[in-house]
C-alpha cells in the first residue's frame, strides 16, 4: 500500500465511501423516487410538453445517471491526488 | 434500388469492415484473446463496451415494447442505463485493480475456494445462455425480413455469421471491432428517428420532439394524442401505464443490478490500464448508450402514432386491406404480423378490445418504423445494418465469455490445469460452438420478446454474481460458505420462478398468481435479497474469511499498483 500511514488509508476509505453513498442517494432519489414511486404527483405537472415523472422515467433519470458518473469520475481523481495514490 | 438489393449491400459493406478490422487486430495469444492485452483507451473502451451492451434487445426489441408498454417500458431505460452507476461507482475500480480476466476468476480468487469458482461458472453460463437466445431471435427478426425468408432461417443464417465472426478475433478482435459497430448502430439508430420526429412534429431532436405539440396544426400535444388514441382504442393511456409500481420497482432493480452484475460487461474493465480509466470507461459507456436509450422512448411514442394511424386510418376507422400499406405485407411474409378480419368488412383495425384485428409482433417496431413513416429505402437498409451490428457484438462478447468460462475457469483453472494454451483457444472454440447451437434453439422457441428474455438474462445476473462480488469488495470478512450458499440459492430461486412461469405453467403467468405481484422479469431482485441474507447468515455460523483474504480486499480498495491483468 501507497500511504503514509494506516490513518491515511482509513481516511481514504471513508471518503471514498461517503462519495460514493452522496451520489447512490440520488441515483435513487431521481430514478426509483421521481420515476416510479413519486410518479403520478409529478405528472400533475407539466414539463416541455411531458409529465414530469414520465419524463423522468423515460429521460431525466438517463442524463442524471450520466452527470452523476462524471461527477464521481472527477471526485476519485481529486481524492486520488490528495492521499497521493493516484497512478503515475 | 429495392429495399432488398439496398440491404445486401449495406448489411454486406459494414461486415466486410468488421471482418477487416477483425483480422487486423487477431488474437496472438490468450491474453490477447480474452482482455485485448490490457491496452484500450478508455474512450475506445467506453464506445466497445457501449457496443457490447446494446444488444439486438437494444436496439431492435426496446422501443417496440416502449411502444406497446408506454410509461411500463420505462423499466428498460431506466434498469438498463441506472446499472452504469453501480457498475462505474461499485465494481469496475475494484476488479481492475483486482486484475483477474473473468468474473469466475475473481470469485475463485476472492472466495479462495474452487467451489465457488465452479458455482460462479455455472451461473455466468446460465446467464449467458439465456443472453444469447434473445440475441439469436433478434439476428432472425433482421434476416428473416430483408431476406425475406421465415423466422427459423433467419434465425440459422444469423447464428452460422455470430460464430464465423467470433472465431476469427477474441478479446482484441471484438473491441476495435465493437467500436465499429457503435459508430454503425448509432448512426442507424439515430437517422430515422431524426427523420420521423421531424416528420411528426418539426423538432430535429428526438429527444424533445416526442414531447412537442404536432406538426399537423391542431396544436395538440403528441404525448396528448398518443394518450387520447390510446383509450379510444382499449389500451392503457400511454403515459400511464398499467403494471404494478412494485413490479416496476422490482424490474427496474433486477435490470439495474443485472447490468453490474453481467460477466460480459464487467470483463470490459479489465481491459484498460489503470484503476482511473476502468472508472473513466463506465462513464464513456453509459454516454455512448445514452446517445441510443434517449432516442428510444422518441421512436417509441412516434411509430405508436404512426402504427395506428397507417393500419386505423387517420380517421381510426379502419383501413381497407388492399389499400394496407407496403410495410405490412413486407412483414406479413415473416409471420410477425398478421390480419383476420373478424368482422368481414375487409378493412384492417389494431385496437386492444374485441374490435381488433391484428396481431403485431413488437419485435418488428423498430426495424419496421422507417417503413411505417415511409422513409427513403436507404434508411431501412441502415437499420437493418445497425441491427446486425448490435446483435453481433454483443452475441461475440457473450459468446466469449461462455467460451472462457470453459475452457478457461473449468478447464484450466479446475479440470485440467496442464492443458497448453494452444488447446485452452481450442476448447473455447468448441465451447463457442455449442453455445451458439443451444442459442439458435431458444432462437427458433424463444421464450418471449427479445428484450424479455434478454431481461431474465439480467435477473439472474442479478441474484447470482452481484451480491457476491459487491460482498467480496465492501464485505470482507465474507466467507466462502456464505458467498457460495448466497449464490447458490439466488439463482437456483430466480431460475425456477423464471422456468414455472413460462415453461411449466404459462397459463398461470399473471399478476395473480405471482409472488407479491411481481413478474418473472423482476423476480431477479427477490433472488438478489434471497441472496444477500442467505449469505449474511451462513457467515455468523462459519468462520469468517482468512487473514490473508481480508488484506486482499483492502489493497483492491486503493488504485496504485494495479498492473496488467494477470494470468497466473
Amino acid at each position: 500500500m501507497a500511504f503514509e500511514s494506516e490513518d491515511h488509508a482509513k481516511a481514504y476509505w471513508k471518503e471514498n465511501l461517503a462519495l460514493m453513498l452522496k451520489l447512490l442517494s440520488v441515483w435513487f432519489i431521481v430514478s426509483f423516487g421521481f420515476g416510479i414511486i413519486l410518479v403520478d404527483v409529478l405528472n400533475q405537472i407539466s414539463f416541455f410538453g411531458f409529465k414530469l415523472g414520465f419524463w423522468f422515467a423515460q429521460q431525466g433519470s438517463i442524463y442524471t445517471f450520466i452527470v452523476l458518473i462524471f461527477i464521481y469520475i472527477r471526485q476519485m481523481n481529486l481524492l486520488d491526488k490528495k492521499y497521493s495514490v493516484d497512478e503515475e | 434500388m429495392d429495399i432488398k438489393t439496398l440491404t445486401f449491400i449495406v448489411v454486406g459493406l459494414t461486415f466486410a469492415l468488421y471482418i477487416g478490422i477483425a483480422i487486423w487486430a487477431r488474437a496472438g495469444s490468450t491474453t490477447d484473446f480474452y482482455v485485448a492485452g490490457g491496452g484500450v483507451p478508455p474512450v475506445a473502451n467506453g464506445m466497445a463496451t457501449a457496443a457490447d451492451w446494446m444488444s439486438a434487445a437494444s436496439f431492435i426489441s426496446m422501443a417496440g415494447l416502449i411502444s406497446f408498454l408506454g410509461y411500463d417500458g420505462s423499466v428498460y431505460l431506466m434498469g438498463w442505463t441506472g446499472g452504469y452507476v453501480l457498475l462505474a461507482l461499485c465494481l469496475a475500480p475494484y476488479l481492475r485493480k483486482f486484475g483477474k480476466f473473468t468474473v469466475p476468476d475473481f470469485v475463485g480468487d476472492r472466495y479462495y475456494s474452487q467451489t465457488a469458482r465452479v458455482v460462479a461458472v455455472i451461473c455466468a453460463i446460465v446467464v449467458s445462455f439465456t443472453y444469447i437466445a434473445g440475441q439469436m431471435r433478434g439476428v432472425g427478426v433482421v434476416f428473416s425480413r430483408f431476406l425475406e425468408v421465415d423466422i427459423t432461417t433467419g434465425v440459422l443464417i444469423g447464428m452460422a455469421m455470430v460464430y464465423f465472426y467470433t472465431l476469427l478475433g477474441g478479446m482484441k478482435g471484438i473491441t476495435y471491432t465493437q467500436v465499429a459497430q457503435y459508430c454503425v448502430l448509432a448512426f442507424a439508430y439515430t437517422v430515422p428517428a431524426v427523420f420521423i420526429t421531424f416528420q411528426m412534429t418539426g423538432h430535429v431532436f428526438p429527444q424533445t420532439g416526442f414531447g412537442a405539440t404536432l406538426a399537423d396544426g391542431s396544436g395538440q400535444y403528441l404525448l396528448e394524442r398518443l394518450d387520447g388514441l390510446s383509450q379510444e382504442l382499449g389500451f392503457a393511456a400511454y403515459t400511464e401505464g398499467t403494471k404494478s409500481k412494485l413490479d416496476v420497482f422490482a424490474i427496474t432493480m433486477a435490470l439495474m443490478v443485472g447490468t453490474a452484475g453481467l460477466p460480459h460487461v464487467i470483463i470490459r474493465f479489465f481491459t484498460v490500464p489503470k484503476v482511473s480509466d476502468a472508472r473513466r470507461s463506465g462513464g464513456w459507456a453509459l454516454l455512448f448508450i445514452a446517445v441510443v436509450y434517449t432516442t428510444a422512448p422518441a421512436i417509441a411514442s412516434i411509430t405508436k402514432v404512426n402504427i395506428l394511424n397507417t393500419l386505423n386510418g387517420e380517421d381510426q376507422q379502419g383501413v381497407l386491406y388492399e389499400e394496407a400499406p407496403s410495410w405490412v405485407t413486407n412483414w406479413e411474409r415473416t409471420g410477425l404480423i398478421s390480419w383476420e378480419d373478424h368482422n368481414e368488412d375487409g378493412r384492417m383495425f389494431f385496437s386492444n378490445d374485441e374490435r381488433n384485428e391484428m396481431n403485431v409482433d413488437a419485435d418488428i417496431i423498430v426495424l419496421a418504423s422507417p417503413e411505417i413513416a415511409n422513409l427513403p429505402n436507404w434508411v431501412v437498409a441502415l437499420v437493418a445494418a445497425g441491427g446486425v451490428a448490435a446483435a453481433l457484438s454483443t452475441s461475440a462478447g457473450l459468446l466469449l465469455v461462455i467460451s472462457s468460462s470453459i475452457s478457461h475457469d473449468l478447464m484450466k483453472r479446475t479440470l485440467m490445469p496442464h492443458i497448453s494454451d494452444r488447446q485452452e483457444l481450442l476448447y473455447a472454440r468448441i465451447a463457442a460452438g455449442f453455445a451458439v447451437l443451444i442459442g439458435a434453439y431458444f432462437g427458433i422457441n424463444p421464450p418471449g420478446f427479445v428484450a424479455q428474455v434478454v431481461a431474465f438474462a439480467f435477473g439472474l445476473a442479478a441474484a447470482s454474481f452481484f451480491p457476491a462480488i459487491i460482498m467480496g469488495i465492501f464485505y470482507k470478512r465474507m466467507n466462502s460458505h456464505g458467498a457460495i450458499a448466497g449464490m447458490i440459492v439466488g439463482i437456483v430461486f430466480t431460475l425456477a420462478y423464471i422456468i414455472y412461469f413460462r415453461f411449466i405453467n404459462p397459463a398461470a403467468d399473471n399478476a395473480d398468481n405471482w409472488l407479491f405481484g411481481i413478474s418473472p422479469e423482476g423476480i431477479g431482485t427477490v433472488g438478489m435479497l434471497l441472496n444477500f441474507i442467505v449469505a449474511i447468515v451462513v457467515l455468523q455460523f462459519t468462520k469468517e474469511a482468512p487473514k490473508e483474504i481480508q488484506e486482499l480486499v483492502e489493497s483492491i480498495r486503493y488504485p496504485r499498483g494495479a498492473g496488467e491483468a494477470t494470468h497466473h
